[in-house]
């Protein structure tokens, strides 16, 4: 095998690293000049809870998606019931509410004021809050309740798709050997998928970390609200910043204890695409396929009827706002921008994990996991770095420009929208190269090992082999980047430019005032925009891989 | 189709979308950039306004978290002329942190009373709203109250507010420690926290629906809310909600109602400066305190200017005569009050 080609690839991932790693750069450099006023405050009063709240969310969060994405990705793959075909991609929807959104439409439908109960009032005759007692939303478990609503389908998504691709051949080899289906599936098909499922846990994980809607809307003091705090209230950038290099201390922990954890695992199905029979699905009748059908549904439900609702009772009453030129212009620039997002970060995933996978070097491996760090980061303290960093490269571009060739250049990044599309590239690339690298570890090694012994360049074997069997993966990987492109609010916020508005901002906009009322409009066509790609992909990614086996 | 072909594609698709995506230059004459806390929509009738009388065209980015340090960032290139801002607190960091100029103006200083800028010359104060206590029709009986009675054990499970973190409860606490100092503040802080119905949350107007709904008896929340409840035409509802209030005018003892101030300030690095000195006198001009006055339903601070009928309605203010910088200056220690109480974690804990 040709070593020579490596050191370059090595060289050009350190480059994207260096860009990757820039937000972060400029917040350790910003946290290194505070002075620390900030900390007996925070130690004494602040920290010790904030740290027990966001390990219970985390904690509930992981587990309640894993068990609702693994055990509805099995149903709508081990049995046959009525509508499972609808439900199968029914239940990926709720990926394209955002969970600000979600937070506020799960206010208005379970809080006192709420129908739900508003009715428990009326069948029990109670009138004031002291007189019952009604599970509160605006708690650690409330918080946790609405993120798992809308984040199980990234565990959903990688549990179907592997349970899918394990064909009849280990499941077959238990049956015959006398286990009952469900042992099957748990002796075999769970371990088998352990690596999948960690997977979307891993970015449900970096999802609650980084969230700041849900816990700001029902209150909740989790680390990532400590740091708003003592930025926004007590006026501290440096205790900020300080607080996030913390936490990102933290999340490396976390990712290292994720590699460590996969090392031990892997799993290549060299014969994926020779499977030519699919494993029959257990076929469910009455009152069985009854409770399938409404376990299925409940997600469903939960995750995306009820934002629908709230939201499109608001928007109806607002019809002529999508006559609005605002809205069409918000409209286009979400789509522009979540499109340019999608394809830069899928194309930086793809050369970051083929220069791993073809150096197999410690240092390679290392760098690359540090440059996914950014999804863990709250996209506000992402922005505000990345507006250092940038607005620093612009001035001294500008300056360079006046000094030696007479005009100025002005800001040329931190003044359009460039910045954005930069800031959602680097917050979401990890979602790319999750997505990508659970496609590529199912092909085995020596796919493109015989490729490259063929004499075939790194290049060319890739494009050859490895690019077109990852193809389900790829479109994975940028349909994911789009949508929450799409749904992403707070780096776009800070980093926009005058006129920009993207749909998302249009409903922070009218929220901001207390109207969300009137972003009502906006804010189904985030879930609409997010919906259809989200449905092209689940549909494309059953029937690819219903046909490949 | 060959491969050529698809990827040229792509390279046109991307020139395309990355000419589209530009710079939308701002720097253009006759305009003048605006980072508001405010939303675009509230002020926009003010702006239009100001567009009519002048022919200077105004560009607004709203930004609630960062506009400081957005313009710190930007430095010398800052596109930014004029900062508004919703909060006293606001403006004073935003002078604090470097970011505004100093400017000394005789139309802007014979509009606005001394008490409503500051002494330096860096803020300006645009409108007044009172922090009030929105009280059931139904269920309470007082036709006024103070804001040390909130503590008393007689509310208890009774009041409801948005979360004390926010700008505006930060403010009220602010000016209570000016007035009370430091221990008898935090004493009745956990008294109000005592009394709370709920968690702390929401904005200001779903307080006024928790109350409409018989969650609570009475909410902290900011004058013109009311008005922009009572007034709702889109959201009956919402009249509803506004309807089933009605406003009390807290005090300090030997004091008025807290009262803060929205505000302007002249970016450090202007790149308008004469434009954005015109907005300036032109919000503190009679007629766009008028406007403020009708459309938002804030107190003009011109001396001498009504309120609107709507907020007449509510009863007759009269403003704390603490000054700003005091609450400013508090701020931080309110904040960390807040924390330490746990104000946020609701009643029962």
């Amino acid at each position: 095998m040709r070593r020579t080609r490596h050191p370059l690839a090595f060289a050009s991932m350190l480059a994207v690293c260096a860009i990757v790693l820039l937000p972060i750069l400029a917040l350790a450099l910003i946290a290194l000049t505070g002075t620390g006023e900030d900390w007996p405050h925070l130690v004494s009063n602040v920290l010790p809870r904030a740290t027990i709240t966001t390990a219970a969310l985390i904690a509930i969060v992981s587990i309640g998606t894993a068990v609702i994405g693994v055990a509805t990705a099995w149903l709508v793959v081990g049995y046959d019931f009525p509508l499972r075909r609808l439900m199968s991609w029914l239940l990926v929807l709720p990926l394209a509410v955002p969970p600000y959104l979600a937070a506020y439409a799960f206010g208005e439908f379970f809080l006192f004021t709420g129908p739900v109960q508003t009715l428990y009032r009326a069948i029990f005759g109670f009138r004031t809050p002291q007189d019952y007692w009604f599970p509160d939303l605006r708690s650690t478990p409330g918080a946790a309740f609405t993120l798992i609503c809308v984040l199980y389908p990234y565990v959903y998504l990688t549990s179907r798709a592997v349970f899918l691709m394990q064909g009849r051949n280990i499941a077959d080899a238990a049956r015959t050997l006398g286990a009952p289906p469900f042992r099957v599936f748990r002796r075999v098909l769970l371990p088998v998928a352990r690596p999948a499922i960690a997977a979307g846990v891993f970015l449900v994980l970096m999802e609650t970390i980084n969230d700041i809607g849900v816990a700001e809307y029902l209150g909740v003091r989790t680390f990532t609200a400590t740091i708003y705090t003592t930025w926004i209230n007590r006026g501290s950038l440096e205790g900020a910043a300080q607080l996030s290099m913390l936490m990102l201390i933290l999340v490396v922990l976390l990712l290292f204890g994720e590699q460590a954890a996969r090392r031990k695992q892997r799993f290549h199905n060299v014969r994926a695409t020779q499977v030519k029979a699919r494993r029959p699905r257990t076929k469910l009748t009455g009152w069985r396929a009854g409770v399938a059908l409404s376990t299925a549904s409940v997600p469903v439900l939960l995750g995306f009827c009820i934002p629908l609702w709230v939201f499109g009772r608001y928007a109806w009453r607002r019809l002529e706002y999508l006559l609005d030129a605002g809205l069409a212009k918000a409209f286009l620039n979400s789509l522009l921008a979540a499109s340019l997002t999608a394809f830069l970060a899928v194309c930086l995933a793809l050369f970051m994990i083929y220069a791993v996978r073809l150096s197999r070097s410690g240092p390679t491996r290392l760098v690359a996991r540090l440059a996914f760090t950014g999804y863990a980061l709250p996209g506000t303290i992402l922005g505000l770095g990345l507006l250092f960093a940038l607005a620093r490269f612009d001035n001294s571009i500008d300056a360079f420009a006046r000094a030696h060739l007479g005009f100025s250049t002005g800001l040329l990044l931190t003044g359009s929208a460039a910045a954005v599309v930069l800031a959602c590239t680097i917050r979401f690339l990890a979602l790319a190269e999750s997505a990508i690298r659970a496609g590529l570890e199912k092909l085995p090694p020596s796919l493109d090992q015989a490729a490259r012994s063929l004499g075939h360049s790194p290049w060319r074997s890739a494009t050859l082999i490895l690019a077109p069997l990852l193809r389900p993966a790829i479109l994975t990987a940028f349909v994911l980047v789009f949508v929450d492109t799409v749904k992403e609010l707070s780096a776009t916020i800070l980093l926009r430019p005058f006129g920009f508005n993207t749909l998302a901002t249009l409903v922070y906009e009218n929220a901001s005032r207390a109207k969300v009322e009137d972003g009502a409009v906006a804010a189904l066509l985030i879930i609409a925009t997010a919906t259809v790609p989200v449905i092209l992909l689940s549909r494309a990614l059953a029937q690819d891989q219903e046909a490949s086996l | 189709m060959s491969k050529l072909n698809t990827r040229s594609r792509i390279a046109a698709c991307a020139a395309l979308i990355f000419g589209s995506l530009g710079a939308n230059s701002a720097l253009a004459d006759e305009v003048v950039n605006i980072y508001s806390y405010r939303q675009p929509d509230i002020i926009k009738p003010v702006l239009d306004a100001f567009t009519a009388e002048t022919g200077i065209k105004t560009e607004v980015l709203f930004l609630d978290k960062g506009l400081e340090d957005r313009i710190l960032a930007e430095g010398q290139n800052s596109p930014a002329d004029v900062i508004l801002t919703v909060d006293i607190a606001r403006l004073t960091t935003a002078k604090d942190k470097g970011v505004t100029q100093a400017f000394d103006d005789p139309t802007v200083n014979a509009n606005l009373p001394a008490e409503y800028r500051d002494p330096e010359g860096h803020w300006y104060g645009v409108t007044k709203r009172g922090r009030v206590v929105y009280a059931s029709k139904d269920r309470v009986k007082q036709t006024s109250i103070t804001y040390e009675e909130l503590a008393d054990p007689k509310w208890k499970g009774k009041i409801c507010t948005r979360s004390g973190q926010h700008d505006y409860n930060l403010g009220l606490f602010a000016a209570a420690i000016a007035h009370w100092g430091p221990e008898k503040t935090e004493q009745w802080m956990k008294g109000l926290k005592a009394n709370l119905a709920r968690k702390p949350d929401g904005g200001d107007r779903p307080q006024a629906k928790a109350i409409y709904a018989g969650e609570c008896d009475i909410a902290l929340g900011n004058t013109y809310y009311v008005g922009l409840m009572r007034t709702n035409e889109k959201d009956p509802e919402e009249k509803e909600w506004g309807n089933a209030i009605n406003v009390l005018f807290p005090t300090f003892e030997n004091g008025g109602t807290h009262v803060n101030i929205s505000g302007a300030a002249m970016a450090k690095y202007a790149p308008h400066r004469d434009n954005a000195l015109k907005l300036i006198q032109f919000l503190t001009s009679h007629k766009a305190q008028q406007t403020y006055a009708e459309q938002t339903f804030e107190y003009p601070v011109e001396p001498g200017l009504e309120p609107s009928e709507v907020v007449k309605a509510f009863g007759s203010l009269t403003s704390d005569t603490l000054p700003l910088a005091e609450i400013a200056k508090n701020r931080k220690a309110a904040s960390e009050m807040v924390d330490r109480v746990g104000l946020d974690d609701g009643p029962s804990s």
